[in-house]
């Protein structure tokens, strides 16, 4: 499988420090930035396979910056992740054109696995287009 | 107090229905009564005036006829014709033969000596004199007279009709006299019925004719004092209590009152009648409004019932319902919170175990130490993480939803918040689930309720040491999936049995149970579109069992 890039994007700089960490040993092409506006403006200059991305954020929140993303690089697929149970978000998140939808904590493997599927969807579309 | 409430609730419906409907009728009895009596009283009233006014001119045409009698024979004969008294009999046999008024007739001179007489008293009577008698006085002085009825020489009651004659110088007088019971038989056409009684009484209140009941002839009548009366009369007076009619009219020729008792109750007789029919029907409708009015509140309070319990059920789901909401949401506040620290947590953990196994740390002499401690921190952020979650699920539910349910799953979650409290009682909770349980749309956190409300009651029903059993099944037949829930309790009794499913009614002691829990359930799974059953044997246990319809 092709080496792909992803990026993270978390308020919750522990999580997003130790996230990139253990993705980077993966041999995975990753960056981490903390919040949407970073992250909107860093897909500008930069491609991404994969983002994931968190739901509740401070400023510009996940569901507001996924719209933002979709509309920039509509190919991009993203994997939502929350702390937060709230359906209604997840549905949201989803209707906007979200990979997946998952809660935090989650397993690195579960997370790679999403990332993986997420990453051949990716391909699959871009071979489509 | 509820039952107070309804209780003077049906008091007001009945005594309202009763004075609007009762109050009318009675109204309209009383007036037509009061009518009907006045008039009926007027009617006999006017009939008595008319009797007794009849009567009087019967008495005065009598006595007119047999005055303008004796005038015509006096001023036709002369003293000489008639004092022969073969003459005079020959003139009272043709006056006999027309009518027998006249008991005697006799011609006395202006000395009161007996002339001439024919009649049966003549040996008493031949050779009286009447000159110091009251009667010769007034004939003497006023030409004609009529008598009060007196016993006289012959001790028999009678009256006397007198004309003096003026015959040139000399004053005679005609005298005939009138046997009492020709008044009477006047009179007697006038007692009416079994109690009415009618007599002729003078100005002194003596009686002139024998009456039925009020007294004795020549005597005062029992009756109050009608001498005095003047005109025509009709009024009622007691006598000893007893209420009497009386009608009185003077009689012209003589001055003498003519009184007719009458008893009311008999002439009134059609109008008691009329009373009494009238109270029957009366009394007959006041009753059929009552049961009525009975039957009636009595449904319409049953329907209020009905009503309120239903009321109270709905009021109950719905407070239990926003109850839970509001956990549900400080359950997901928690589970939120709680879940980001437990990810860097998570991280943190992965970071160490990724560095574990990369640097030369394995020949560490506590390498297996770190890895352990690793191990077991990972082990425990799943476990919080599997609190969190459910928690986050318990919220998720909380809201009311239409989804794809496995009954199945939704049991075995109610059997999980259970289990610890079955283990204590040690009770051993027994599934027998159908394999590939069709999936039915409903809404998985009230149907859990229904599982946890009637398995709650199983295990309080047990107490402990004892068995629950739960199987679920597919009825084709009927599209429907059936969930049985049996203990091995001690059962419900006969007569509660219809009644579990009655709000408020519980048989655990006050303050344990709100008597909710059966009802509510019995709500939420009519509402599911399903029905809920129980069976039970004293001693044996009981079974509840649900069916739900399968609806995609």
């Amino acid at each position: 499988m092709d080496k792909f890039r992803v990026l993270v994007v978390d308020d919750e700089l522990d999580f997003l420090e130790t996230i990139v960490k253990r993705l980077k040993t993966r041999k995975i092409d990753v960056t981490g930035v903390d919040s949407g506006v970073k992250a909107l403006s860093l897909l500008n200059d930069q491609d991404f396979d994969v983002v994931i991305l968190d739901v509740k954020m401070p400023g510009l929140d996940g569901i507001d910056t996924l719209r933002e993303m979709k509309k920039k690089k509509p190919l991009v697929e993203v994997i939502m992740l929350t702390g937060h149970a709230s359906v209604e978000s997840g549905i949201q998140g989803m209707q906007l054109g979200a990979f997946d939808y998952v809660m935090k904590p989650v397993a690195l493997d579960e997370l790679l696995e999403k990332m993986r599927q997420a990453y051949e969807r990716k391909l699959i579309s871009e071979g489509k287009a | 107090m509820e039952a107070q409430y309804f209780k003077k609730l049906w008091w007001n419906i009945i005594l309202a229905t009763l004075s609007f409907s009762v109050i009318p009728l009675f109204v309209l009895g009383v007036v037509i009564y009061q009518q009907f009596s006045f008039s009926y009283t007027a009617k006999i009233t006017d009939n008595l005036k008319t009797l007794v006014e009849n009567r009087c001119s019967a008495v005065d045409l009598f006595f007119e006829e047999r005055l303008s009698q004796l005038i015509s024979l006096a001023n036709t004969h002369t003293l000489e014709r008639l004092a022969d008294e073969d003459y005079l009999n020959k003139v009272f046999n043709i006056i006999q033969t027309r009518s027998k008024s006249f008991l005697d007739l006799g011609v006395i001179d202006q000395e009161g000596n007996h002339l001439a007489y024919v009649g049966p008293y003549y040996n008493i009577l031949k050779d009286v004199n009447y000159k110091n008698e009251d009667w010769f006085g007034a004939v003497m002085s006023t030409g004609t007279y009529i008598s009060d009825v007196f016993m006289g020489f012959r001790k028999i009651p009678h009256f006397i009709i007198a004309v003096m004659v003026r015959e040139k110088n000399r004053v005679w007088i005609l005298r005939a006299t009138i046997d009492s019971d020709i008044l009477e038989n006047l009179v007697r056409a006038a007692q009416l019925g079994k109690k009415g009684d009618a007599f002729i009484i003078n100005r002194e209140n003596i009686l002139q004719t024998a009456p039925r009941f009020s007294g004795k002839l020549l005597e005062h009548p029992n009756t109050p004092n009608f001498a005095a009366a003047t005109g025509t009369q009709v009024e009622e007076l007691p006598i000893e209590g007893v209420d009497n009619l009386f009608a009185t009219s003077v009689i012209k020729n003589k001055k003498w009152v003519l009184v007719v008792r009458e008893d009311p109750k008999e002439q009134l007789t059609p109008l008691l009648r009329a009373r009494f029919l009238a109270g029957l029907i009366g009394l007959g409708g006041v009753l059929l409004i009552v049961i009525g009015a009975v039957f009636t509140t009595r449904s319409m309070m049953k329907e209020l019932m009905e009503m309120e319990r239903k009321k109270a059920v709905s009021d109950e789901i719905s407070i239990q319902s926003s109850k839970l909401a509001a956990l549900g949401k400080m359950a997901a506040g928690i589970a939120h919170e709680i879940n980001n620290p437990l990810a860097v947590i998570g991280e943190k953990a992965g970071w160490l175990k990724d560095l574990l196994a990369m640097e030369d740390i394995s020949h560490s002499p506590h390498f297996q130490e770190f890895a352990d401690a690793v191990h077991k921190i990972e082990y425990h952020i799943v476990r919080a993480k599997t609190v969190t979650h459910r928690l986050l699920g318990f919220a998720r539910r909380m809201e009311p939803v239409a989804e794809k349910v496995n009954v199945n799953a939704v049991m075995d979650e109610a059997i999980d918040f259970l289990e610890n409290e079955a283990r204590y009682r040690s009770i051993d909770i027994q599934t027998d689930y159908i394999p590939n349980l069709p999936l039915t749309l409903s809404d998985p956190a009230q149907l859990q309720q229904v599982f946890l409300n009637i398995l709650n009651n199983a295990i309080d029903a047990i107490g402990k040491d004892g068995e629950i059993l739960i199987k679920t099944k597919y009825i084709a037949k009927n599209n429907e999936i059936a969930v049985t829930i049996h203990d091995n309790g001690p059962g419900i009794p006969k007569e509660m049995l219809d009644k579990i499913f009655d709000p408020f009614f519980t048989t655990k002691e006050v303050g344990k149970g709100t008597g909710l829990g059966l009802s509510i359930s019995y709500g939420i799974v009519e509402k599911l579109g399903g029905r809920i059953m129980v069976a039970s044997e004293e001693g044996q246990g009981t079974t509840f069992t649900i069916y739900l319809p399968i609806r995609d």
